[in-house]
């Protein structure tokens, strides 16, 4: 890493080590939940009763998340947005990172400029929504505020880097592609920049220790991902005494 | 008892109420005697480190539940779940949000299990398990009934049973037993039933029904017990021989049997289909009740088991025995074991082994309640859903005139009667009053409207609770019916002829 200012080797520290923290973490979280016995069939009922069945039943929950919708028209419409806009503005951030663009991802850079405005503003809906709901503010947790107010401030400081202080995309995509390479260069001085990948970090770092691992959560929960067969297939808890 | 038991008045319409924090954080049932805990092998009370014991309990159950340590993690508190629960719309106490229950446990999850709230137990809402975290368990964690309405409406399938579940074998280790569910389990366990009901007491009891049903119909419709090489292992919850309008079910069965020509008999020794060892959680219970039903279906060389009118025990049967006390390979392999008594009745309808005169039921206009466990734990038939159109297809074939409740009520969507999940207690006589209330709403609503007076069900903790908490709402009792009730009155009994 010779000739990187101090701030740049602060910077590509953090990067390779709350990277490996995110995926380890990540994986680690993953491998306990596939490895914890489920002793009894208790998928919620009606449920398929066929793998086919459970498969579609996990891809509703996933891309339209179709239980949120059956109990909250409000926030299904509030998170879904908010989920739909983090997913396509995470699309159009691989152009930040590959060489050449996909053509996929070429597509995402019009449209995740829109998604990128409609993140704050869902995340800004879905916090007054915690703070005037009665039942939701008796629930919310500092957690839940910081999580939102995080990612708001990700997504705003990436807009003002596209609308206001407009940040040196190329001298930003030949950071992240050398960090990409392992043969980092120096970090970009724009300070908006630097913060929006401060907090980027922070979120990455707290990712596997917090609720956001809610995303693995739904595959591996059995009230939604066994067969209901249990009649017809024996299900064996494997740590019961015979 | 209570003397004037606070009830939520009748609006025509099921509102979600402003929150009342604490309503409820009074209402606990009585907890169980040294001898109770004893009996399943907990400790007869509160050990000096319960602490300790409690949080080693956690780390056991986290590495043998998926569903309880997938459910601690992947809760946003979206808030989907919060206004589906029959006892926060009953009570208004705001820990009777589903997800607000589930803190409760997850709260001390995070402070000892996870790093964010070993560190930051402030921002993460991570608390210890104190005594104050102990109170309002033992409180909230008995205003569960296990019904998995929640379940239904979480994003990620949290059910909120597996985590009361959870709670009260962690409380039961640490020795805070809860009366009812722990003193009954030690009379199943010790006698056979949850009534605590000897063999000549229960053979006195269907002689009775014996002389009762030939009374009325004049046909020796026969009630056998302990009848080795019979067809049949009828394993019936023991309310049915004694309750009210349980008991009208079971000579539904009888006579159902009796028509179709098909033996029977009643085990002394497995003469109960509730299992409260699913209540409490504790899986190694639960295997013990269920063997006493395979050990009796052994004994008396039967090929088959069919069980009656239970919610819960159902759902026990259906989705746990298999897995219990599987696989039935001693048994008939041509007949699903086992086999719900609504399957087995409309099965023989169907192809006309048994006949009904359905004028006999001209006098009522019937409703189903869909009981908890059934509908979201469960089964019937074939095919997905066969656990709603089964119990309808019976009542259609034996009554003219079949209305529906509001359908945010019925079906997967159903309420809990208000006293499942071990919580049909006197002490507990308020929570009840309050619980039924979603359920008093929509059946009012169809007596009002379309003339509904019987309110059909296949649960014996239903029907237990709904005759006693209905009055409070100016519902009258005999509105709750049996299911195989309606079956009893309209089937037509071949012997009959010249009586």
């Amino acid at each position: 890493m010779g000739g990187l200012s101090a701030l740049s080797v602060l910077f590509v520290f953090l990067s390779y080590a709350v990277t490996t923290l995110f995926i380890v973490g990540f994986l680690a979280k993953i491998f306990k939940y596939a490895t914890t016995p489920a002793p009894l069939k208790i998928p919620t009922t009606p449920a398929p009763t066929s793998r086919g069945g459970v498969a579609a039943r996990l891809l509703g929950e996933l891309l339209l998340f179709t239980s949120l919708f059956r109990g909250n028209k409000w926030t299904w419409i509030g998170g879904y947005l908010f989920h739909f806009a983090l997913a396509l503005v995470l699309l159009r951030h691989l152009r930040y990172f590959l060489v050449p663009v996909p053509e996929l991802v070429s597509f995402a850079t019009e449209v995740g400029i829109w998604a990128g405005v409609l993140l704050p503003i869902t995340a800004i809906y879905l916090f007054l929504r915690r703070v005037l709901v009665d039942r939701l503010k008796y629930i919310s947790t500092g957690a839940d505020y910081f999580v939102l107010i995080l990612i708001g401030l990700i997504a705003i400081t990436g807009l003002v880097m596209k609308f206001s202080f407009r940040a040196d995309i190329t001298s930003v995509k030949e950071f992240m592609v050398s960090l990409i390479s392992l043969s980092p260069v120096n970090i970009p001085m724009d300070p908006v920049f630097i913060l929006h990948l401060t907090l980027v970090l922070v979120l990455m770092a707290y990712f596997p220790f917090s609720k956001l691992i809610h995303m693995g959560g739904v595959f591996f929960s059995p009230s939604r991902n066994q067969v209901d067969n249990s009649r017809d297939v024996r299900h064996v808890n494997p740590w019961a005494k015979r | 008892m209570v003397d004037k038991i606070e009830t939520p008045e009748l609006t025509g319409e099921i509102k979600i109420p402003k929150i009342e924090p604490g309503a409820t954080s009074h209402y606990r049932p009585n907890q169980a005697s040294e001898k109770h805990n004893n009996n399943l092998g907990f400790p007869g009370t509160r050990v000096e480190n319960w602490q300790e014991k409690s949080i080693e309990k956690m780390d056991d159950l986290l590495s043998k539940y998926k569903s309880l340590l997938v459910y601690l993690d992947s809760c946003v508190r979206c808030g989907s779940c919060a206004d589906k629960c029959h006892y926060f719309l009953g009570t208004k106490d705001p820990n009777n949000m589903p997800v607000a229950r589930q803190e409760l446990m997850r709260k001390v999850y995070r402070k000892n299990f996870t790093v964010g709230g070993s560190l930051f137990p402030v921002l993460s809402g991570a608390e210890d398990l104190t005594e104050d975290v102990m109170t309002e368990w033992y409180s909230y964690f008995h205003q569960c009934s296990q019904c998995r309405r929640c379940s239904v409406y979480c994003p990620y399938g949290i059910d909120t049973a597996e985590i009361s579940m959870a709670a009260r074998e962690i409380m039961d280790t640490a020795g805070i037993g809860q009366k009812y569910c722990n003193e009954i389990l030690g009379k199943v366990m010790d006698v056979g039933n949850n009534l605590g009901l000897t063999k000549p007491a229960l053979a006195n009891t269907l002689e009775f029904l014996e002389e009762d049903v030939e009374e009325e119909t004049g046909v020796p419709v026969k009630f056998p017990l302990d009848q080795e090489g019979a067809d049949v292992l009828l394993i019936a919850p023991s309310a049915d021989f004694f309750s009210t309008p349980h008991i009208e079910g079971f000579m539904g069965y009888a006579k159902v049997f009796h028509e179709a020509g098909i033996s029977w008999t009643v085990s002394s020794y497995a003469s109960e289909f509730a299992n409260f060892g699913m209540f409490i959680g504790n899986y190694e219970t639960m295997q013990k009740v269920a063997t006493r039903i395979k050990d009796a279906a052994r004994e008396l060389k039967v090929k088959r088991v069919i069980v009656g009118e239970c919610g819960h025990a159902w759902r026990v049967a259906y989705s746990f025995w298999n897995t219990l006390i599987g696989p039935f390979d001693f048994l008939d392999k041509k007949y699903k074991n086992p086999t719900h008594i609504c399957e087995f009745t409309l099965e023989l309808l169907d192809r006309d082994a048994i006949k009904v005169d359905l004028t006999a039921n001209d006098n009522r206009v019937v409703t189903f309640h869909d009981s908890c466990n059934v509908s979201r734990g469960s089964r019937m038939g074939d095919s997905s859903g066969g656990q709603f159109e089964i119990p309808r297809k019976l009542i259609k074939k034996v009554c003219g005139n079949f209305v529906e409740m509001d359908s945010e009520t019925i079906r997967e969507l159903t309420f809990c009667c208000g006293g499942g999940g071990g919580l049909l207690t006197d002490e507990l006589i308020e929570l009840r009053v309050q619980g039924a209330l979603p359920r008093a709403e929509a059946l009012h609503e169809v007596m009002k409207e379309r003339g509904v007076n019987t309110m059909a069900m296949i649960c014996a903790i239903c029907k237990a609770q709904f005759t006693k908490v209905l009055p409070s709402y100016g519902i009258d009792m005999e509105v709750v019916a049996s299911l195989h009730q309606l079956v009893s009155d309209a089937i037509v009994l071949k012997g009959k002829v010249g009586v």
